[in-house]
């Protein structure tokens, strides 16, 4: 019989409201002009609240080690699919444009 | 107990690549099109957006407060959160409710009435954003109302005084499935109502 452990009111308290200070940071954030930066920084806050709410909500921080490696086997694999499907996307030449030197005139034009 | 926690996450991670599909579908189209994408944020209600993210949050308190009192063998203060965490939950469905009502009456559905004269230019590409919109959101909702269910289910089982803190597993892994449904909100606020510039 494994150890139950119940989180404090405290704890989840402080969560909660960590949770709630984020999203309007987050919002907040968004009405800056950070060019690249609003996605990074609204990524990071993302990735900070989902954190909170797996760590203590759904009490990762209390399971096995068995199940904690498959919490993040699952996020490699999202990984995993979200890299190689954006390097493939990133590497083709989608948007087909004739060569200077081409007399070719139509875009998509037949080889 | 440590059998089923595993189970439920693993069923968590087909949920997560479920919806890492949409996720990794919006990734390359916003890489695409990052000036069509930023344009619909005009179109976003963030007041809407951001409250239903509160409710959705508060949701998940009063629902680790329902497995606290499970473990505690407190049925009063179990029965008392579950109710309110389905009364956020359906309070977040409302408001979405009126989200979707919104987007239709200003023509924003794809495929039934799309229209985006105030950026001609981006009408064919901001249409992916969306689509997406609407399939990402919609397969949220659906979540919801699926949690929605099994947290009557366990509000009718706590009547019956099934639960103790000799067993509680089922409260406890019906939240993990409703935190999750909340950790997929807290990706799609930012990205779906956050992306570019407001009136």
């Amino acid at each position: 019989m494994t150890h139950v452990h119940i989180p404090p009111v405290r704890t989840l308290v402080f969560v909660w409201l960590a949770l709630i200070c984020f999203t309007g940071l987050t919002s907040a954030v968004s009405y800056l002009e950070l060019g690249w930066g609003n996605i990074v920084v609204a990524l990071l806050i993302a990735v900070t609240k989902a954190s909170l709410v797996a760590w203590i909500f759904m009490g990762v921080r209390y399971v096995t080690t068995l199940t904690k490696l498959f919490v993040v086997a699952g996020l490699v694999w999202l990984a995993i699919m979200i890299l190689l499907t954006a390097s493939d996307y990133n590497t083709r030449n989608w948007d087909y444009r004739p060569a200077p030197w081409s007399s070719a005139k139509s875009v998509g034009g037949s080889h | 107990m440590d059998a089923s926690t595993l189970g439920m996450w693993t069923f968590l991670i087909t949920e997560v690549l479920f919806f890492g599909g949409m996720f990794a579908a919006y990734a390359v189209y916003r890489n695409m099109y990052p000036q069509a994408f930023a344009s619909t944020s005009v179109y976003m209600n963030v007041i809407l957006g951001g409250t239903n993210t509160a409710v959705l949050i508060c949701s998940s308190l009063t629902m680790a407060l329902s497995v606290r009192a499970a473990q505690l063998s407190n049925r009063r203060h179990l029965m008392l959160f579950l109710v309110l965490t389905m009364i956020f939950g359906a309070t977040f469905l409302v408001i979405k409710g009126f989200e979707y009502h919104d987007k239709w009456v200003e023509h924003l559905v794809p495929g039934f009435n799309f229209r985006y004269d105030e950026f001609p230019k981006y009408a064919h590409n901001a249409q992916i954003l969306f689509f997406l919109y609407f399939c990402m959101t919609g397969m949220h909702a659906l979540h919801m109302i699926v949690g929605l269910g099994l947290l009557s289910y366990l509000l009718v089982q706590a009547g019956r005084r099934m639960y103790s803190a000799n067993y509680f597993a089922p409260v406890e892994m019906i939240g993990l499935y409703w935190h999750f449904v909340d950790v997929v909100w807290i990706f799609l606020f930012p990205l779906l109502y956050l992306i570019g510039h407001r009136r």
